[in-house]
C-alpha cells in the first residue's frame, strides 16, 4: 500500500446551490506525496478532502486510492484505513489520551497490549510525554490537542492521512511548531498526505505539491511550490500567490543548498550559518547595507553569498 | 381519605409526657418512641414511592429520548403533552385519575411517574444532544458505525446532564410524594396529614416526617452527585 490518490474528473454540486462546489477535478497525488490544497474559501478544497473518505459525496467521476475506486468498501471500512485530522480537532472529552489515541485500532479488534504500546510509540512521537496518556483532553493545551488528533489518526498506521486545516485555530508560535514536526513527521513516516489550508505560506511550506482551487471548485494549477511561484500558470494564481514571489521562492532554499562563491580575506558581510534561507540572507544584506554574507560554519568560512546570485537562482 | 364512617381516630400521642401532652415544639422521645410504628415504615414506603417512580419515569423518558435524538420531529409533540401534564397541579391529577385506577398506589404512582417524564425527558434528550459537532466528525471520519457513535459518544456525553435531570426527579418526586397519603396511607405525608386531622395538630409529628423527608432528599441527591462522578469522572463541576 503506497498510498496513491488519483481524483478523476470529480463533480459536486450542493443541494439548492447554483454551480458546482468541485468541477471535474482531475489530480494525482503519489504515494508518500505531502500534497497541499489551497484556495479562497468556496474553492471546494475541503469538500475535495472529505470525498477521499466519504464524509461528502460526490456526483460524478471517482476516486482512487492504490487503483481502488473509494466506492468499492463500505464507508465505515474505508475511513478505519484513513487518517482524520480536523482543525477541532474533536477528540473525545469523555477519554483520556490513550483511549482515544487507541480508538481506531480498538475498532479494529486489536489486543489491550498491542494497543497500548502503540500508543506509548506514538505519544513519542508527536513529542508528548507518557503520563499524558492517562490525562483527558481538557487538561491539555490547544497544542498538545492537535498533536494527540494526529497521534490518533495515525494509530492504526493508515497510508493515507487526511487534514483539514489541522493548524488554523492554533497562535502562530505553535503552529510554526507543528507545522515544523509535521514535516519532520512525513519524512519519518512516509505517509501520503492530503493538507487543506486557506493559508499559502502554509502551502508553501508544507507541501512538496500544492493544487490551488479557485471558485467553483476548478483547478487552477497543480504543481510543486517552487514551480508554481516560478511560473503561475494565469493571473488568478500570480494574484492569489502574491506580488512577493520571488521572495517566497527565496524562502524555498537556504544557502547551504546553493553554491558558494569562495570568500578572499577582510571582505565584509554578516557571518551566518548554511541553514539560513535565501530570503533571510537578502533580508539581512538590506538591513546592514552590504550586498553580501558570509556563510560560515561554526568558525570555518564556507563562502560568500552575493546579491546578484540570488536572482540569477530564480 | 379518611371519612366518618372510617375508624375513630385516636390522637397519636403515645405515653403521655410533659412535652408531648403540652405539645411542645419537639419531642425526641416520642421520636424514639414511634420510630418503629409510625415514621420508619411511612419513610420506607417513601422510598419505594419514588423508587418506583423514578424508575418508571426514567426508562420511558430515556426510551422516548432514543426515539426522539433518532427521528427529531417526535420530540416537539412529546415536550408539549408534557408540559401540558406538569401544569395540572398534582391533587387535581389524583382526582382525574381516581375515576379509572381508584384510590391506590397505581393512581399515586402515575401521577408521580408524569412528573418524572416531564423533568427526565428533555433532560436526556439535550443530554444526547450536547455532543460537540467537531467531536462528532471526528468519530464519523475515524469509521464509527452510527451504533458506535450512540454508545461510545453521544451517551457517556450525555451522563452530566441525564444525571442532572436525575436530581432534580428524584427531589421533587420526594417532594411531591408527600401529597400522595391524600389518596392513602402512603409514605412520609402519612404522618403528616394525621397529625393535621386533629383540631390541635401534633408538632413533633408533622416537624419529624417533614425533616426525614428533607434528609431523603438531601441523601438522594448527594448519592446522586457521587454517582456522577464515578460515572463521569472527566466532567468538571461546571457541567454539571
Amino acid at each position: 500500500m503506497s498510498g496513491e490518490i488519483v481524483f478523476d474528473r470529480v463533480s459536486k454540486r450542493y443541494e439548492g446551490r447554483s454551480g458546482d462546489a468541485l468541477h471535474e477535478l482531475s489530480l494525482e497525488i503519489p504515494g508518500g506525496a505531502f500534497c497541499v490544497l489551497v484556495g479562497p474559501s468556496g474553492g471546494g478544497k475541503t469538500t475535495a478532502l472529505k470525498m477521499v473518505n466519504r464524509l461528502i459525496d460526490f456526483d460524478a467521476g471517482d476516486i482512487r486510492i492504490d487503483g481502488r475506486s473509494v466506492r468499492d468498501l463500505s464507508p465505515v471500512e474505508l475511513r478505519r484505513g484513513i487518517g482524520y485530522v480536523i482543525q477541532q480537532v474533536g477528540l473525545f472529552p469523555h477519554m483520556t489520551i490513550g483511549e482515544n489515541v487507541g480508538t481506531v485500532p480498538r475498532l479494529l479488534g486489536w489486543d489491550k497490549r498491542r494497543i497500548r504500546q502503540r500508543c506509548e510509540e506514538l505519544i513519542e512521537l508527536v513529542g508528548l510525554e507518557q503520563g499524558d496518556l492517562r490525562r483527558y483532553p481538557a487538561q491539555l493545551s490547544g497544542g498538545q490537542r492537535q498533536r494527540v488528533g494526529l497521534a490518533r489518526a495515525l494509530a492504526a498506521d493508515p497510508p493515507v492521512l487526511l487534514m483539514d486545516e489541522p493548524f488554523g485555530a492554533l497562535d502562530p508560535i505553535t503552529r510554526f511548531r507543528l507545522q515544523t514536526e509535521l514535516r519532520r513527521l512525513h519524512r519519518e513516516v512516509a505517509k501520503t498526505v492530503v493538507f487543506v489550508t486557506h493559508d499559502i505560506d502554509e502551502a508553501i511550506s508544507m507541501g512538496d505539491r500544492i493544487a490551488i482551487l479557485r471558485q467553483g471548485g476548478v483547478l487552477a494549477q497543480y504543481d510543486t511550490p517552487d514551480a508554481i511561484l516560478a511560473h503561475p500558470a494565469d493571473d488568478f494564481v500570480a494574484q492569489f500567490i502574491g506580488e512577493d514571489r520571488a521572495l517566497r521562492r527565496l524562502a524555498l532554499k537556504t544557502l547551504g543548498d546553493v553554491k558558494l562563491e569562495p570568500g578572499s580575506d577582510g571582505e565584509r558581510g554578516s557571518r551566518v550559518p548554511p541553514e539560513t534561507t535565501l530570503r533571510n540572507a537578502v533580508s539581512l544584506m538590506i538591513e546592514t547595507g552590504t550586498p553580501q554574507v558570509i556563510v560560515v560554519d561554526g568558525e570555518r568560512e564556507l563562502g560568500v553569498f552575493k546579491l546578484e546570485d540570488a536572482g540569477g537562482l530564480l | 381519605m379518611r371519612t366518618a364512617a372510617g375508624p375513630i381516630v385516636i390522637p397519636n400521642f403515645g405515653k403521655g409526657n410533659a412535652c408531648v401532652t403540652g405539645n411542645h415544639a419537639f419531642c425526641w422521645g416520642w421520636v424514639r418512641q414511634h420510630w418503629g410504628d409510625t415514621l420508619q415504615p411511612a419513610l420506607v414506603q417513601h422510598v419505594e414511592l419514588t423508587a418506583i417512580a423514578v424508575g418508571i419515569g426514567f426508562t420511558l423518558a430515556f426510551a422516548l429520548a432514543l426515539v426522539a435524538h433518532r427521528y427529531g420531529r417526535i420530540e416537539h409533540p412529546i415536550n408539549i403533552v408534557s408540559a401540558l401534564l406538569y401544569t395540572i397541579p398534582s391533587l387535581a391529577l389524583f382526582q382525574l385519575l381516581i375515576p379509572f385506577t381508584g384510590l391506590t398506589e397505581t393512581t399515586i404512582e402515575i401521577a408521580l411517574v408524569s412528573y418524572t417524564l416531564v423533568i427526565l425527558f428533555p433532560n436526556v434528550v439535550a443530554g444526547l444532544r450536547s455532543a460537540p459537532e467537531d467531536v462528532l466528525e471526528a468519530a464519523r471520519g475515524m469509521g464509527l458505525t452510527r451504533r458506535q457513535i450512540l454508545l461510545r459518544v453521544e451517551l457517556p456525553l450525555a451522563i452530566p446532564a441525564i444525571v442532572g435531570g436525575l436530581r432534580i426527579a428524584v427531589v421533587s418526586t420526594i417532594s411531591i410524594a408527600t401529597v400522595a397519603a391524600f389518596l392513602g396511607d402512603y409514605g412520609l405525608g402519612d404522618p403528616i396529614f394525621r397529625a393535621l386531622d386533629d383540631p390541635t395538630p401534633f408538632k413533633t409529628e408533622i416537624y419529624s416526617a417533614g425533616a426525614l423527608a428533607v434528609a431523603l432528599a438531601l441523601v438522594c441527591d448527594a448519592g446522586l452527585v457521587l454517582l456522577r462522578r464515578v460515572l463521569a469522572p472527566w466532567a468538571g463541576r461546571r457541567l454539571a
